[in-house]
């Protein structure tokens, strides 16, 4: 449930609702910061925070050196001490050496401190492949972070969606962790209001209603599913998409009323398949809805492999045609 | 007192922007000139046809060198046969002269994975992209090499953005304590993507920071060749045959400029102007060595000519090549991973050879 207001809307990419993200905090929020590698005059590696240097200055827009354990460990001091820091890694490949922070610290300073202290931040990420990009620079790894308890894992797949779960993310009184897929960065546009409005965190949309089967994922991965959805409607296949939206914590109503609707599953995800966000989503299915199955759930991911270079990101990624042979075989258990 | 001892402040040069003689000039054949003189070319022609092939979509994203060929090149002439380079993803200049080819690079860069493949008989270490992380493995290697009693100098370029991660700290703390023989190389280019280098540390300079390892930091005109390879030889023979009292690990900032982007990616006439790129253009390595050379006699119009033809067609051939290999097959994803494939790979590969069977590499390529 969006609270979407009446007012302007303009018609913008999924980075530039990025971008308008932050603008509109900011603007509403002088506790609202930036900071990161190349975030202050170049504007962001993808545009993310282009203008916001000339707009709100370097204290607000901070270029920092490179050093991503510092980003997020400086920021984390900052959240504590009343400000509202939204670090940006890179490329989610590069986000490692502030593991430790991350899950040390950001995640559980509430809970290690009895609620005396908290981090109320955002850190912002690209991830996911398909742009022939160079090694590391693909990689889909949400899991590790949805894994930890005291972090929010957010991935939206539409502009609208981006501003308004951007603006929850930096209201929220704790770390979220903010993965964009940029693939889809400037893949198309969508009417994106000009004030500000939330798109609640924890909440999942269904973007294709069906009664055959269920089919969640999220991110980059929504088209290639809409476009299976749609080419399978052709063969009298009914397929409901949900768009998970929020990766944790899982949105398990909006997952368990369409699973008991149609009684058989799909799972599409870039992410490696073992340890991955489909396993937790069958499991969840599992407890809730046993008696609903009618077929084991699909699980149409990445390879348990290393993101390859380039060259062959083609046939790592789940294609439209992978996501439709999966369903297939769902549909004919 | 040797060049390393030289006050971290003071930056050793043997020519200056116009060639001219300003220091001991290191003892190296002519040869090795005309070596190091054509490797330079052959870097800086590689690096104006690679940024080429990417602009024409060619190849995917870049990291260009132009600017950095002194450095490079002058460092890595520095090295004996059996020591060891662990770079950065902006060396192939100096991964070229240690057997790493211009066909191998220009894979890597086109996303092939045999481009990752460092050929058997070089000493080199895989591209590190991961900024700063090849710090602590060329420690390692050199620690391990010393622990097994070689008399090896592992030398590790890393850039002036690296200096602020952890790793660069670890990396050198621990070469420091384990007296491992390694040389760190830092190709301080002024520039990390759109942040100044002085954004990277308040530091004076990042020689300095060698002192807080117990270490020693010397700083070189990374556009001289000739300086960088004094410093350099210097470094590698001091990690063989410390004196007594010396730690055998050092700290080269070579002080230089990249010309172009920090990758085909970005535009850098965005974060810096043109008044202080023309500036840098003026201390250009190679003009410089250039000069130097036709004053001593070693080269003249001819033999400029003949180097000229010689770089253009090896890039010619090399892009050749590469563009000649056609797309792997998948099975390459799987590959490698594990000494022996798992049988939940073997499965993942076989389920997608069977869907591609039946509907045909269209179904999942895109464009």
């Amino acid at each position: 449930m969006a609270t979407q207001q009446e007012t302007e809307t303009q018609n913008l990419t999924l980075v530039q609702a990025v971008r308008d993200g932050l603008y509109t905090e900011m603007q509403r929020d002088d506790d609202v910061l930036v900071m990161g590698e190349d975030v202050g005059k170049n504007g962001g590696v993808f545009r993310a925070t282009e203008g916001l240097y000339d707009e709100f200055g370097g204290d607000r827009v901070v270029d920092t050196p490179l050093a991503e354990s510092g980003i997020v460990g400086t920021a984390i001091g900052m959240a504590a001490y009343g400000l509202k820091p939204v670090p940006e890694i890179q490329f989610q490949g590069f986000i490692y050496p502030a593991f430790d922070q991350i899950v040390s610290h950001a995640a559980r300073l509430r809970t290690r401190s009895r609620g005396r202290y908290t981090c109320p931040m955002v850190i912002r990420a690209p991830y996911g492949g398909g742009i022939r990009a160079p090694e590391h620079h693909s990689e889909s790894k949400e899991a590790f972070f949805a894994h930890e308890a005291g972090l929010k894992v957010v991935i939206p797949s539409t502009p609208y969606d981006t501003k308004g779960l951007l603006i929850s993310a930096i209201r929220d009184p704790d770390p979220v962790m903010f993965f964009e897929p940029k693939l889809i960065y400037r893949a198309f546009r969508g009417e994106v209001p000009e004030d500000d409005y939330t798109v609640p965190i924890g909440e999942a949309a269904v973007r294709r209603e069906g009664t055959d089967i269920s089919v969640f994922t999220y991110g980059a991965m929504t088209r290639p599913t809409m476009d299976a959805a749609e080419h399978l409607a052709e063969d009298g296949v009914d397929v409901e998409v949900v768009d998970l939206r929020t990766v944790s914590p899982l949105d398990r109503d909006t997952i368990v009323e369409s699973f008991k609707k149609t009684g058989r599953a799909a799972v599409v995800h870039e992410a490696p398949k073992s340890g991955g966000l489909a396993g937790e989503i069958t499991a969840i299915i599992q407890e809730e809805a046993l008696l609903y199955q009618e077929a084991p759930v699909e699980r149409i991911t990445g390879f348990d492999t290393p993101f390859p270079l380039y060259a062959l990101e083609d046939y790592y990624l789940p294609s439209a045609a992978r996501v439709e042979a999966g369903i297939r075989d769902a549909m004919e258990f | 007192m040797s060049t390393l001892q030289h006050d971290p402040d003071d930056r050793v040069q043997v020519l200056d922007e116009d060639g001219e003689v300003v220091g001991d000039v290191p003892d190296l054949s002519e040869d090795d000139l005309v070596g190091m003189y054509r490797h330079m070319r052959l870097a800086r022609h590689f690096d104006q046809r690679a940024v080429s092939l990417q602009r024409q979509g060619r190849m995917g994203t870049y990291p260009p060198l132009s600017g950095q060929e002194g450095a490079q090149i002058g460092s890595v002439y520095a090295l004996e046969e059996d020591d060891w380079m662990f770079p950065s993803y902006r060396e192939h200049g100096g991964a070229l002269v240690r057997g790493v080819g211009l066909k191998q690079t220009l894979l890597y860069w086109m996303g092939h994975e045999e481009g990752n493949k460092i050929p058997a008989e070089a000493n080199v270490f895989p591209v590190a992209v991961p900024i700063a992380t090849q710090i602590p493995h060329a420690t390692g290697a050199a620690w391990a090499s010393r622990l097994q009693g070689e008399a090896k100098a592992f030398i590790c370029y890393f850039g002036d953005g690296a200096t602020s991660e952890g790793d660069f700290h670890e990396g050198l703390n621990f070469a420091g304590v384990f007296d491992a023989p390694a040389v760190f190389f830092c190709n301080n280019n002024q520039w990390a993507i759109s942040v100044p280098r002085e954004r990277q540390t308040a530091s004076e300079t990042i020689a300095q920071k060698a002192g807080a390892y117990g270490i020693e930091g010397v700083q070189v005109d990374g556009m001289d060749p000739l300086a960088v390879y004094k410093v350099t030889k210097q470094a590698v023979e001091k990690a063989k045959n410390p004196g007594e009292d010396e730690l055998r690990p050092t700290l080269i900032e070579a002080v230089q400029y990249r010309f172009g982007a920090h990758t085909t990616a970005d535009d850098p006439t965005v974060y810096r102007d043109d008044d202080e790129v023309e500036r840098w253009k003026a201390k250009d390595p190679i003009p410089r060595l250039e000069a130097y050379l036709r004053g001593e006699g070693i080269l003249d119009d001819e033999r400029v000519d003949e180097i000229t033809e010689e770089v253009e067609g090896a890039v010619a051939d090399a892009i050749k090549e590469a563009e000649a290999v056609t797309r792997p097959e998948p099975e390459e994803i799987f590959a490698h991973v594990f000494a022996d494939m798992p049988e939940h790979v073997r499965e993942q590969r076989d389920a997608f050879e069977a869907l591609r069977e039946k509907y045909g590499d269209e179904a999942f390529l895109r464009e």
